[in-house]
C-alpha cells in the first residue's frame, strides 16, 4: 500500500508509503479514571535489592530528565545522566515564566480532575490521546505537593496558603506560580533533588556530555553514544533502558524562543534508529514576542501574554508607512483585532492572533527594523488608570522589554511579533512512555503525547514533571522486570558500529572546510520553514520548502566551514553537528505538513478553514496521529496512523464565541 | 557604531593566555553582548581562525550559563543585567571592550572565556536540597508558610548559579552563592529538619573547593545579576554559628 506524494517542482519524488496502523497496547480498556491504577497494579515489579543491578541512561537534565533522574536514583537504580550544559541546572524548562497547571481545587471553583482533563483534550483541538491526558491530570496533583515538600517558593497569600491564577483557554483558577519565574523555581527544585542523588552515589552525572547516537541491540535500547564536549572524547555507555528527555525541536526554525543550543539530534538519531516520529507539523507560535532588531538576531524573547489584557494592538492603516507611531493620528490607524475580532478584541486565541499579525505584515503594514512587527499600544491604558498603575501590573515586563529595544514603553507602543516558543511533537510513545524499540522511553516535550496540536499555557511544566516524578518510574520498572537482558557490551558489533557513524559524521563536518558557517545554513533552514512551514502553511508552499531542503542539505555538506579539530571544546563542531540533523528533520516536519491537510490547533493550512477563517478540522479523514518510520534520509518515511478513540469527550468544533 | 573588543584567547587549559585585539566596523546599537560575538565568530571562521569560545544558552538572563568580565565588571556595566541582557547601545562609538573570563582558583579556565563551575554544583550536591523522595511529599496545604518568609526565601531562589559573585570578589569568595541557597532552605519550614546539617556542610563544601573567605567588600551584590541582598550573607554567618554551636551534625 503507497501513497506517493510526487513533488512537482523536485526532480525526485518526495513521498511517503502508508504502513500498519499502530496501536497503544500499553493502555488498560475500561473505565478512565481508573486506568492509571489498574496499569500501575498490573505492573511487573522490580525487587529493591536487584534495582541497582540496573543501568538507566536519561539523556536531558530539564524538568522531565531531572525529575526522572532523582525518582529513579531514589529507588535503587543506578542511573547515568547526561546534559550538554555545564550544569544540569541550566536546563531550557527555567526559562519557563508562567506557571503549572493542577487539578487541586484550592478555590472551589468547579475545577476537577475531569475538567483538567476535557480542557487539555479539547485544548490540544482532539488530537492527543484521551487515557494519556486523563493521567496528567490525575497526577498533577501530586506534583503540587511534591514540590511544595521540596522547598519551591511558589506565590502564597497572606494566610499561608498557595495563591493561584488563571491562564488561557480555562475558566477555573488552576495554575500554581512563582512570580515569573515558575520554571526556574520548578527546575532547581528538581536539579536539588537530582543533586542529593549525584551524592549519595546513585546518579553519574556528565555534564557537557552530548547524545550522538542510540545504541540498539536485538531490537533494543542499550545504550548510547556521547561526545565530552571538552575534551572531544567519544564514548559509549551502555544501558539496560534510555530515557531521552532532550525537548523540543522548536530550534529548527533558527529563531525561537528556545535556549540557543536546545536541539533535536537526541530525537532524531532515535528517529534514525527505529523509533517513530509523530506529529512533527504540530509547532505552537507564540504572539507576544519581542521583533528582531536585524540579521544579527539570535534568538527571541517572549513577553507574557498577559499584556494583551490592556495593550491594544495596531498598525498603520496605510503600507509603507514610516512615521513614528505618535504621529499617525487615531483614524489612520488599524486596531486590526478589534476590528476582525469585535467580540474577542485584542484577547483572541493565540493562533488567531498570531496569523493575524503575520497578514497585517505581509500587506507591508508591519512596523518597526523590516516591517516585522505589530504595535502594542499602552496609551489608552496609562490614560485609563494612571502610569502608577500599569507599572504595577507590568512593570517587570516593561523593564524587560526597555533593557532589550532600548524603547521606554510607557512612552512609546511596544513592538511585537510571533514566535516558535513549543513543539508538541515529537517521539511516538505508548501510554508507558514507550517507544516504538523496547527499552527507549521518551518523556517533556521529547514525546509527543499529552497535549495534542496545540498545548494549553501552564501545562508544559505540568506534563514534564508528570512524566519524571510519576509515570516513568513505575512503567519503566516493569520493563526491566520482563525483558530479559542479556548483558551488554561495549565491543559488540551495534555498539561498534553506532560509534564508528557517530565520530565519521563529525569527521565529515570537519573534512569538508567549505566556505559558509555552519549558523548560515541554521539561518537559512529557518527562513524557509518560517516562510512555507510556520503561522500559516499551504500545498504549494510545503511543495517549495521540501524541493529546497534537500538542496540545502546538499550544499550544507559541500560547502560547511567548521574550523579547529574534534579533540578539544569545539563550539562550531558542536552547532554543526545539530544543523547537519536539523537538515534532514525539517524535511519530515514539512512532509507531515503537507500531509495533513487539515487545520488543528497550532497546524493551520490555509486550504482548510471555516469561512471566518478559523482552523477547520476533518475529523473524518485526519482524527490520528501520523507516526513516522525512518527509511534513510531523502528516502519516502512510512506513516504509521495510530486511529484516535473519543469516548469521553466528544468530539466538536473548537468555538471562540 | 566601531568598537576594539581585547579579548582573552587561550586555548586550553593548561595553556598560557592573552590579550587579543578584534576591531569590530560594523556594530549595531540594538545587537545584544553576544550577538556582536556571534558576527565576530562568524568572520573568524571564515578567515580560517578559531572563533571565541564562551558559553551561553538561553539568552533570556536565566539559565546562568553566559558570563564574562567586561570592562573589569562581571557581566558589564549594566546593574541586575547578565551578558546576554547587555546591549550594544550602553558602549559608545570608538570604545575598547575588554572581555576576560570569570577569575578565580575555584574556576579553572577551560578555553577562553569558558570556565569549569562545577564548583557550585558540588556544593549543591553536599546539602542544598531538602531530602523528600518522590511521592512521600504530605498535602501541599498542611503547612502554611508566611506570605514574608515565602517571598525571602523566592528571593534568595532567584539565584542563577552564574558565579558572577566569585568573580566580583576580591577573595574568590562564593559566600552570596552559597548564603543564597541557605537562606532559600533554612527560612522555609520544610527546610527545619535539615537546618544545621545543611548550612555546615555546604560551609565545608565550599572550603574544600578552595573559594575564599569574605570580608564584606560587597563586590558580589554589586555584580549580582539578580540582586541577592548581602543581609544574605549575615544570615549564613548567624546559621552557620548558630548549627556550629547545637551539636547537630
Amino acid at each position: 500500500m503507497s501513497e506517493i506524494i510526487t513533488n512537482g517542482a523536485g526532480t525526485a519524488p518526495i513521498g511517503y508509503t502508508v504502513g500498519e496502523d499502530l496501536v497503544d497496547r500499553a493502555a488498560p480498556d475500561g473505565p478512565i479514571e481508573t486506568r492509571w491504577t489498574r496499569r500501575k497494579f498490573a505492573a511487573k515489579l522490580v525487587n529493591p535489592a536487584n534495582r541497582r543491578k540496573h543501568r538507566i541512561i536519561v539523556v536531558g537534565t530539564g524538568l522531565a530528565g531531572a525529575s526522572a533522574g532523582a525518582t529513579l536514583g531514589e529507588q535503587g537504580y543506578k542511573v547515568i545522566q547526561f546534559c550538554y550544559q555545564d550544569s544540569p541546572r541550566r536546563a531550557h524548562s527555567i526559562a519557563a515564566q508562567g506557571g503549572i497547571n493542577a487539578a487541586k481545587n484550592y478555590r472551589n471553583d468547579g475545577d476537577s480532575v475531569r475538567r483538567l482533563f476535557y480542557d487539555t483534550i479539547k485544548g490540544g483541538d482532539f488530537r492527543a490521546r484521551e487515557s494519556n491526558v486523563h493521567r496528567l491530570a490525575e497526577v498533577s496533583v501530586q506534583i503540587i505537593d511534591q514540590c511544595v515538600a521540596q522547598g519551591v517558593p511558589f506565590a502564597r497569600e497572606y494566610s499561608g496558603l498557595l495563591d493561584t491564577r488563571s491562564f488561557g483557554g480555562v475558566q477555573v483558577q488552576r495554575t500554581f506560580y512563582a512570580r515569573g519565574q515558575t520554571g526556574q523555581q520548578l527546575l532547581l527544585g528538581a536539579y536539588q533533588a537530582l543533586s542529593r542523588q549525584i551524592d549519595a552515589g546513585n546518579v553519574e552525572m556528565h555534564p557537557r556530555t552530548e547524545m550522538l547516537d542510540l545504541i540498539v541491540i536485538d531490537g533494543r535500547a542499550r545504550g548510547i553514544i556521547a561526545r565530552d564536549l571538552v575534551t572531544g572524547k567519544v564514548s559509549t555507555y551502555m544501558a539496560d533502558a534510555v530515557v531521552l528527555a532532550t525537548g523540543g525541536y522548536g530550534n529548527v526554525f533558527y529563531l525561537s524562543t528556545n535556549a540557543k543550543n536546545s536541539n533535536a539530534s537526541a530525537i532524531w538519531r532515535a528517529c534514525k534508529r527505529g523509533a517513530y516520529m509523530a506529529n512533527p507539523c504540530y509547532t505552537q507560535i507564540h504572539p507576544t514576542c519581542i521583533p528582531r532588531s536585524g540579521d544579527h538576531q539570535s534568538k527571541l524573547t517572549l513577553m507574557s501574554e498577559s499584556l494583551r489584557n490592556d495593550g491594544r494592538i495596531w498598525v498603520p492603516k496605510k503600507a509603507g508607512d514610516t512615521r513614528p507611531p505618535d504621529q499617525i493620528p487615531e483614524h489612520e490607524r488599524d486596531y486590526y483585532l478589534e476590528r476582525i475580532y469585535p467580540s474577542f478584541g485584542n484577547l483572541v486565541p493565540r493562533d488567531i492572533a498570531s496569523r493575524a499579525a503575520k497578514n497585517v505584515c505581509d500587506e507591508g503594514r508591519g512596523v518597526g527594523p523590516g516591517g516585522l512587527g505589530v504595535y502594542l499600544d499602552f496609551a489608552d491604558a496609562i490614560r485609563r488608570m494612571g502610569e502608577d498603575k500599569v507599572r504595577e501590573k507590568y512593570g517587570n515586563l516593561f523593564e524587560m522589554y526597555e533593557r532589550i529595544t532600548g524603547e521606554n514603553p510607557y512612552k512609546v507602543p511596544m513592538r511585537i511579533y510571533p514566535a516558535i516558543h513549543y513543539t508538541m511533537g515529537g517521539l511516538w510513545v505508548d501510554y508507558d512512555l514507550q517507544s516504538t524499540v523496547p527499552g527507549l522511553f521518551v518523556i517533556g516535550e521529547a514525546n509527543f503525547s499529552d497535549h495534542g496540536a496545540n498545548r494549553l499555557g501552564a501545562s508544559a511544566l505540568m506534563q514534564g514533571l508528570a512524566d519524571g516524578y510519576f509515570v516513568l518510574p513505575p512503567v519503566i520498572g516493569n520493563y526491566l522486570a520482563q525483558a530479559k537482558l542479556v548483558p551488554a557490551d561495549v565491543d559488540s558489533p551495534e555498539a561498534r558500529e553506532a560509534y564508528d557513524r557517530s565520530t565519521e559524521r563529525l569527521e565529515r563536518l570537519l573534512a569538508v572546510n567549505g566556505d559558509r558557517t555552519p549558523d548560515s545554513f541554521h539561518r537559512e533552514l529557518g527562513q524557509l520553514l518560517w516562510d512555507y512551514c510556520g503561522m500559516a502553511r499551504n500545498e504549494a508552499g510545503l511543495r517549495k520548502a521540501l524541493a529546497r531542503i534537500p538542496e540545502l542539505r546538499e550544499e550544507f555538506w559541500q560547502r560547511v566551514k567548521v574550523p579547529g579539530t574534534g579533540a578539544e571544546l569545539n563550539q562550531s563542531l558542536e552547532k554543526a553537528n545539530r544543523i547537519s540533523d536539523f537538515l534532514e528533520f525539517a524535511e519530515l516536519l514539512c512532509l507531515d505538513a503537507l500531509h495533513r491537510a487539515e487545520s488543528c490547533g497550532g497546524h493551520f493550512r490555509e486550504e482548510s478553514q471555516t469561512p471566518d477563517g478559523e482552523a477547520l478540522r476533518d475529523d473524518e479523514n485526519f482524527a490520528y496521529a501520523a507516526a513516522w518510520e525512518f527509511t534513510g534520509v531523502g528516502s519516502p518515511p512510512v506513516l504509521h496512523r495510530e486511529q484516535l478513540k473519543f469516548e469521553e469527550v466528544h468530539l466538536a468544533q473548537r468555538s471562540y464565541a | 557604531m566601531k568598537v576594539t573588543l581585547r579579548i582573552w584567547r587561550q586555548s586550553g587549559p593548561d595553556e598560557s593566555g592573552k590579550l587579543v585585539d578584534y576591531q569590530m566596523d560594523d556594530v549595531n546599537p540594538d545587537m545584544s553582548f553576544l550577538e556582536m560575538l556571534d558576527v565576530l565568530n562568524e568572520r573568524l571562521i571564515l578567515n580560517g581562525e578559531a572563533p571565541v569560545a564562551f558559553d551561553h544558552d538561553c539568552r533570556e538572563g536565566i539559565c546562568g550559563s553566559c558570563g564574562m568580565v567586561i570592562n573589569g565588571m562581571p557581566h558589564g556595566p549594566q546593574t541586575l543585567t547578565t551578558t546576554c541582557q547587555l546591549h550594544m547601545r550602553t558602549f559608545s562609538d570608538g570604545d575598547v571592550i575588554v572581555v576576560e573570563p570569570w577569575r578565580s582558583a575555584a574556576f579553572p579556565i577551560i578555553k577562553d572565556l569558558v570556565v569549569d563551575r562545577t564548583a557550585f554544583d558540588r556544593i549543591i550536591q553536599s546539602g542544598g536540597y531538602i531530602s523528600v523522595a518522590t511521592g512521600s511529599a504530605p498535602e501541599a496545604h498542611s503547612q502554611l508558610v508566611p506570605k514574608p518568609d515565602a517571598d525571602l526565601a523566592f528571593e534568595n531562589a532567584e539565584c542563577i548559579g552564574c558565579g558572577a559573585c566569585v568573580a566580583a570578589c576580591p577573595n574568590g569568595s562564593s559566600m552570596l552563592f552559597v548564603s543564597a541557597k541557605v537562606s532559600h532552605l533554612n527560612v522555609l519550614p520544610q527546610g527545619q529538619p535539615e537546618r544545621e546539617t545543611r548550612v555546615l556542610r555546604m560551609v565545608e563544601a565550599m572550603d574544600l573547593e578552595g573559594f575564599g573567605g569574605c570580608t564584606n567588600t560587597g563586590e558580589c551584590t554589586n555584580a549580582c545579576p539578580k540582586g541577592i541582598p548581602q543581609a544574605s550573607i549575615a544570615r549564613l554567618n548567624r546559621e552557620y554559628l548558630r548549627a556550629s554551636l547545637s551539636g547537630r551534625r
